[in-house]
Order: C-alpha cells, then structure tokens, then sequence
C-alpha cells in the first residue's frame, strides 16, 4: 500500500463570528481523509456543507483551529509563509468559476507565467513551458498572446488547469471546476482531467455537489453533510450502494436523463423518504 | 459543439478597444478632445509661462495704472500698474501648480492607505475609517483659515494641508476597488502560485485601482484650483505670488474702475475648470462605457440564417394552450440587429408541462421572456405570433399583457433570493398582488396567502409569512414564489430554470411540488431549463434548442428514447455515463474508511 500523499485528520476549520463574545461558526468539524498519489478523491455535498472550506484549508486559505493536514507526512497546518510558498509547487487548484479566476487585464501568457516568475524561471524557458502547457489542454499557440475575455467557459477553464499544472504539482485541488459549464463542455474538460491524470500521474481532490460527475472521475468519494463526513471509501460503493441515509437521499434526489428510470427513482425516493421518517420518529420515541 | 473553437458571434463583436488605445479613444470623444487640447495649451503656458512673461509680473508702474491695452501691455496694466498679461501667464503656473500639488499629496496618503487598508483590514482600516469620518466633518476652508493663523500665508503649505483633507475621496474609492477585487478568485489563484504579498499587489491590485484613480484626478486638481483661486479672493493667500484667485480679487475691488479686470482669471479659471470636469466625464465614459451611444440608424431587421428543419417527434399537439410560431427575438446594436431566437416553433397542451432544454446562450430564456413580453432593454419579438388560448400576443399592448400576466400567465424566475425585496416581509410581498390585482381586502389576502404557503409545503405559514426573506433558505424562497406565481390559478406558469440555484436534494422537493400543483390546478407549465434529469423528471414533452433555434420537439419518451437530431444525441453522450472508476491498484477499497474517524 503506497503511502498517503495528503492526509487530513480531524480537521476542523472555525470562522470568527461577528460581535462580542460570539461562538465562531464551525465550518469544517473534524474530517479525517487521504490522498494518494494519483489518486482522485471526490468530495461530494450540498451548499454549505464545507467541502470548498476543505479545500481552501488545504491550499492555507482557510484557518486550520485544529485537526492537522500533512503533505507527505509533514505537518503543513500551520507553516510558516516562505514554507508555504514552497508548497504551492506542489499543491495547486483549479476553482469554479472561469471568469474571475483570470485577471481580465492579463494576455493568457502572463496568467500562465505567473507561478514561474516567482521561481525566477527565465525568459525563454518560461515562453516554452506556456506552449507545453497549452498544448497539454488542447488550446492553440498563440492563445498565450490574447486576453482572456476572447475566450469561452470552457476555454478559460482549461486555461486555469494550465495555469495549475504550470509548476508539475502533485496534488490539484479542483473545486467545482465543472459546474459553471455547459453539458458537452463539461464532458470535455472531464476527459482532459483524466488525460492529465494519466499523463503526469498527478492526485485530484475533486471537490462537486454532482455525485454523477464525481462518481466517473473518483476512485475514492467522501461525502460531506453539515461540515462533518457522513460517509468515506471506494467510489463505486459510496455512489451506488450507499449505507447513509443523506447520501441514500442525495444519490436518489439527482435526476437521470430517461422519463422510466426516473419515474422509478421518484418513486424509491419518496418511499426512502416515508422509511426515514417513520425512522425518525421511532428515534424520537 | 466544440470547446475549442472560439466563442461564437453571428454579429461583429462590440467589446471596446483595450486599454492602449484609450488616449485615441478619448480625443475621439466630443467631450474629450476639446477639454484635452485645451489643457495641453494650458499647461505648455503653465510651464513656458513665466519665461516668455514680458514684464515682471510683480514690477509696479504709476503710469501704468488702469492703463488700456497696447502700447506693450497686451492686456492693459491693473490698479497697481502691474502688466496683466504677464502675470496671467505667470499665474497659470502657480494656480496650476497648486492644484497638481493637491491631486500629488491626496493621491501619495490616500492611494496608499486605501490600498493597505483595503488588502490587509486591521488596524489601518480602522484608523482609515476614524480619519475619513473626521475630515468629512471638518468643513476644509475653516481648517485651513486656522493652518493659516499659524503657519502663515503660504501657498505651498496650505494647498499640501488641503491635499491631506481631501485624501479620503482616494482613500474611499481605492478601498473599495481593493475589497472588491481582493476576494477574487485570480488573486487566490495568485496566492497559490506563490507570489508574495507586494507582488500580488503590484501585479493584480493596482491594475484594478488604476481607472478609478485617473478619473478622480481630473476631478482633485479641479478641486485644488477651485480652493485656492477661493482662498486668494479671499485675500489669505500669499501676495507676493500672483495667482488666478488673486487677480479675480484685485479685479473685483475694481470692477467699477476697470470691468475687464476681472474677465481674464474667471476665463483662466472657468474654462480650466470645465475642461477638467470634461475631461473626467470623458474617461469615464471610455473607461466604463457610460456614456450615451448615440442610435444610428439601424436597418429593418431580415432573418440572417436558414432556419434548420425542426425534427417533431408524433402528431403536433391538438389545440393548444401556447402557440408560438415563426418566433424571431433580437436586440438591436448600434448598426446591426442580434437574433438570439430564430424562427422558434412551440406548442404548449393544457395541463401538461413542457421542457425546454438547451446549453447556455441557446435562447430558451429569451423565448420564455418574448412569450411574457418582458425582454430586457433593446430586446424585441421581430417576426412571427405567440396565440395564448386563441389570442395573439405579440402587439399586444403592455397594459392588454397585464391583464394577461399574473392573472393567466404566472412566471417563476430562476433567482429565488434576488426576486424577493429584501425590505419587505414574505407576507406583505405576497398580499400586495392579491390586493391590487384581484381586488381582495387586506383580511382576505392574508388568509389567502396564508393558505397559498401551505399549499407549496411550507411547515409553518404563518412564520412564514412574517419573516423577512434573507430568514428564508434558498428551497423556502423559491417555494414562496411559486406560491405567489400560482396565486391566481393561471392557466400557464413559466418557470425559468426553477431549480438552477438550488441543491440538488431541495431541487427534487421544488420538482414534486410543481408536479403536485400541477395536478392540483391543472395548470400547464413551460419549464426552461439545461437539465435532462429535471425534464426526465417533470415534462411530458419536450423542445430542444441550440444557437436560437429550436431543432427537435416531441413527448419526452420518444426524444429521450429515440433523439433525431445530431446536437440532442451529441448532448446524451455528454451526460456523464454512470461508469464509476475502477479503484486504484494498491488502494484497499470496498468498505475501508481509510484514516477515516467514522465509528
């Protein structure tokens, strides 16, 4: 068994409330999971159930109160900020929305050259990483010389995935990176992310509300209610025989595509529904 | 469709010029030519001013007094016999000077505040909000009559304490543009690239200040020009520089002796000061693209496409309740017309509810809102009949629609939030209507409405109904308007994307309800919508769209079953196949919860 690239134990992640002697709002109570490498890890739940804020703690964009996160085995919770620096060449992110993830004002080129200058690459090499990388997501040449409103959703999103694989990371953390596109779109930029994955043998955490999304990318899916993980293991398992009722209740509330088989779904889910209930109450008894 | 082909634009694209071009752009402009070769000529004086001066504009002259123009005094000599040409030259410098030193000292404190204040919060935006609050209520004039007591009449002093003064209009504005821009997802992204703190700044902050800034300086320098020419006709400034305020003092003590006196500093300062502020209205228009597009004069709108044959799916719908035919929308531009909806063919039966699907930019909004006759600003139903129960409603005039609309014709929008007033509470929101369009008493509306917020499952109306929306959840909201929009039983209820906003478990409670008041009112539904599962789900049939054009109709069985066209097949092979991954080799799978702490 290889050994973990990433592990979160018993993360929690607090915000400060606003006013005087206020509880601060608990984002995140206490998530335990891992990463392997090459691995992709869905982490699956509704608004507000604190899968971004996982991932923002991760990247140190959100304040760890507890728990630890470790990258190869090395405590990264609190590092210092050159530390910290260090570590975005490993860890990268690709976010939801493709059009305030690039600054307006930026040519793609310069976007794309960003996390370079900071490690001093020169000139020339950087211009020739930039055609790699565009190559790498299926985007012409030239693209580098234009700004990015000259490009679709799709397109920007594949701009941003350069962007991350910019430095050869080996984690990418891609929050909701398809939500925001069209249908056919999304399946294309699916497929890029399985080909990147395979080519350059990089880890996702692959954080989406769509569990038919995550269900064809993971190997291994988390599911998140409440801030808390309800439910952890093989991706085949926890999306079509899932033993917790949420997830039982967020498998069955997605619709699919055919009038029959959802005509059947409806139905299973309404009868889960009266079962949990009556549960419910003989729990409240 | 391909996403490796360029956005696709049927018209010229109307995205203004970069950046580079703004200079060009701005003598283009008929406010911003004009303001800007009139301050070029101001400033070249400003500096070439005091060489070219043909007399000192200091040196008094007994005979000169009051003398006429000629005889070497181009403008005639002022009550001290001093040339008013050559001071006129050399107070352009100084008055333009002073007004450069106000923007400089307001932009040096204010800029640098507002950036530090704005990215990092603290102390300094503490500090920042306390300052700006006190200066704003220091009327600046007093301040600086007071500065003037003690430090004395000096212009350079006095104009650098206005600068400080004025600071936060800088501040306020640079915070703002910094807090708006700093939660930017590029800006993150830019963290976790690496880049340190000042680098962020310089690199992503600041473009984003920039335009702002420039606009407010136009506007600064006018303002320090305005307050010194203001303190020298006062008489508090220095005497021994001659500046515009102090020539339009001395004018004035004289104006019964020499009228003209007092025309040059107010033509300096006036025209000065309304080229700046033309000047700033300029940038701002080309830098926002405010500024009014004068129409010119657009072509009668032609179909620019062959329309695709539309691909039905069994016999058409025998008498329906929505008929639309040969349905064109387009938006006028400056020249030219978008079509966003081309030759769109629908019927909707009574009682039965139909999906329209389509991927963004597809139309399928746009044709719900020609059908409402609520297309946004320039948007127009340019060809074709929309027949709701046997009558036309395309001319239909806005009053005839209303009568139409929230009576027969109910709309459920996308947003559940942005379409509830925030002010309002839920219940008042509601009864409104119920008052003023179906005449009910304010007693009646209540219970009724009470009776509405049951009907759509919510728990407890009567809380409900008291609160306020931003108490309600995103489900609750859309569950409101539902029930406002079913209020008065319509016949036809147009719901755009109902379920778009909202998570997927609380989209399947939304879904049953609409079916369940459906059946219950037996009303007909045009659902939009870029979801199959929620069409799979609701419609009995349904019309696909694509580039405006709806390209295959049909019950929902057959399109599903059998799809015609090559875009509707292309999009069920998008749909995500089901297929789970195979679990990575070396990974224990099935039932391991990892380091997982479940129990």
């Amino acid at each position: 068994m290889t050994e973990p690239l990433l592990t979160v134990d018993d993360l929690v992640v607090e915000y400060p409330a606003q006013g005087f002697r206020a509880k601060p709002f608990r984002a995140v109570k206490g998530v335990s999971f891992d990463i392997r490498p090459g691995e992709t890890v869905g982490l699956v739940g509704e608004s507000g159930s604190g899968k971004t804020t996982i991932g923002r703690a991760i990247l140190g964009l959100a304040p760890v109160s507890g728990g630890t996160v470790s990258f190869r085995g090395e405590d990264i919770s609190h590092p210092s900020t050159a530390r910290r620096r260090e570590l975005t060449r490993n860890i990268q992110v690709v976010y939801q929305d493709p059009y305030s993830s690039l600054n307006p004002a930026l040519t793609i080129g310069d976007s794309l050259t960003e996390p370079m200058i900071v490690r001093k690459t020169p000139k020339a090499e950087a211009a020739r990483r930039v055609r790699e990388l565009l190559d790498m997501v299926q985007l012409p040449a030239d693209s580098a010389t234009r700004m990015p409103r000259e490009f679709s959703g799709g397109q920007r999103q594949r701009i941003a995935i350069a962007r991350a694989l910019a430095l050869d990371p080996s984690l990418i953390i891609c929050d909701e990176p398809v939500s925001a596109l069209d249908l056919s779109t999304q399946a294309r930029v699916l497929e890029l992310f399985l080909e990147i994955q395979e080519r350059t043998g990089v880890a996702y955490l692959f954080i989406s509300h769509d569990l038919a999304v995550v269900r064809e990318l993971s190997h291994r899916v988390a599911v998140l209610y409440h801030g808390e993980l309800v439910e952890w293991g093989d991706g085949d398992t926890v999306t079509s025989t899932p033993e917790h009722p949420y997830t039982q209740r967020l498998l069955l509330a997605s619709p699919v595509p055919d009038p029959l088989q959802q005509a059947q779904r409806r139905a299973d889910r309404l009868r889960l529904k009266e079962i949990q209930a009556e549960q419910d109450v003989q729990a409240a008894l | 469709m391909s996403t490796a082909t360029t956005p696709v634009d049927t018209a010229p694209s109307d995205t203004r010029a970069p950046r580079a071009h703004l200079l060009r752009r701005l003598m283009a402009n008929p406010l911003g030519g004009p303001a800007i070769v009139f301050l070029l000529f101001v400033a070249v004086v400003a500096v070439i001013g005091p060489f070219v001066a043909p007399n000192d504009p200091s040196a008094t002259s007994l005979q000169n007094i009051f003398a006429p123009p000629g005889d070497g005094l181009v403008l005639g000599g002022d009550s001290a016999g001093r040339d008013i040409f050559s001071r006129l030259l050399v107070a352009t410098s100084f008055s333009i000077a002073g007004g450069l030193l106000v923007a400089a000292v307001a932009s040096a404190i204010g800029v640098t505040a507002g950036l530090v204040a704005g990215y990092f919060g603290g102390w300094v935006d503490t500090m920042g909000s306390w300052f700006t609050a006190l200066t704003m209520s220091l009327p600046s004039i007093i301040v600086l009559i007071a500065a003037r007591s003690v430090i004395g009449p000096s212009m350079w002093l006095t104009m650098a304490i206005f600068g400080v003064f004025i600071s936060p209009v800088y501040y306020r504005v640079v915070y703002n543009s910094v807090r708006a821009v700093r939660n930017e997802l590029y800006v993150d992204a830019a963290r976790t690239s690496g880049l340190s703190t000042p680098r962020i700044i310089g690199r992503h902050i600041l473009l984003a200040v920039r335009a702002p800034v420039i606009l407010l300086t136009s506007g600064i320098i006018a303002a320090g020009i305005g307050m010194q020419a203001g303190f020298d006709f006062l008489g508090l400034g220095d005497p021994t520089i001659p500046t515009w305020g102090q020539m339009l003092n001395e004018g004035f003590y004289n104006i019964n002796r020499s009228g003209l006196l007092v025309l040059w500093p107010s033509l300096a300062l006036g025209l000065t000061l309304i080229a700046l502020t033309l000047l700033g209205t300029a940038l701002r228009d080309e830098l926002e693209g405010t500024g009014d597009e004068r129409a010119k004069k657009l072509p009668a709108w032609t179909p620019s496409q062959e329309s695709d044959p539309l691909l039905t799916h069994g016999e058409p719908v025998p008498d329906p309740l929505l008929e639309v035919d040969g349905l064109a929308v387009a938006y006028e531009g400056k020249t030219y017309w978008t079509t966003v909806v081309h030759d769109a063919r629908l019927r909707v039966a009574r009682g039965k509810t139909h999906g329209l699907v389509g991927e963004s930019g597809s139309g399928k909004s746009q044709t719900a809102f020609g059908i409402l006759g609520l297309l946004p600003m320039g948007g127009r139903v340019v060809d074709g009949s929309i027949r709701f129960d046997g009558q036309e409603l395309v001319g239909l005039s806005y009053d005839d629609m209303n009568k139409l609309r929230g009576h027969r014709i109910a709309y459920v929008p996308q947003e559940p939030m942005s379409n509830l007033d925030p002010a309002f509470t839920v219940g008042s929101q509601l009864t409104d209507p119920l008052v003023i369009v179906q005449g009910l008493s304010r007693a009646e509306a209540r219970e009724r409405a009470i009776s509405l917020l049951g009907l759509v499952g919510i728990p407890d109306p009567q809380r409900t109904f008291d609160s306020y929306p931003h108490q309600l959840s995103g489900g609750m909201a859309q569950r409101v308007l539902i029930a406002g929009a079913v209020a008065s039983h319509p016949d036809l209820l147009i719901a755009d994307e109902p379920t778009t906003a909202l998570d997927v478990t609380v989209q399947a409670e939304v879904l049953d309800l609409l079916r369940d008041l459906q059946q219950e009112l037996g009303m007909a539904i045009l659902i939009v919508t870029h979801n199959f599962g929620v069409v799979a789900d609701l419609c009995d049939h349904v019309s696909v769209m694509r580039k405006g054009v709806i390209v295959e109709t049909g019950a929902a069985e057959d399109v599903f079953r059998e799809p015609k066209h090559p875009y509707t097949q292309s999009l069920f092979d998008a749909i995500p196949s089901g297929a789970p991954r195979a679990p990575l080799p070396g990974v224990t799978s099935s039932g391991d919860l990892g380091t997982g702490s479940l129990s």
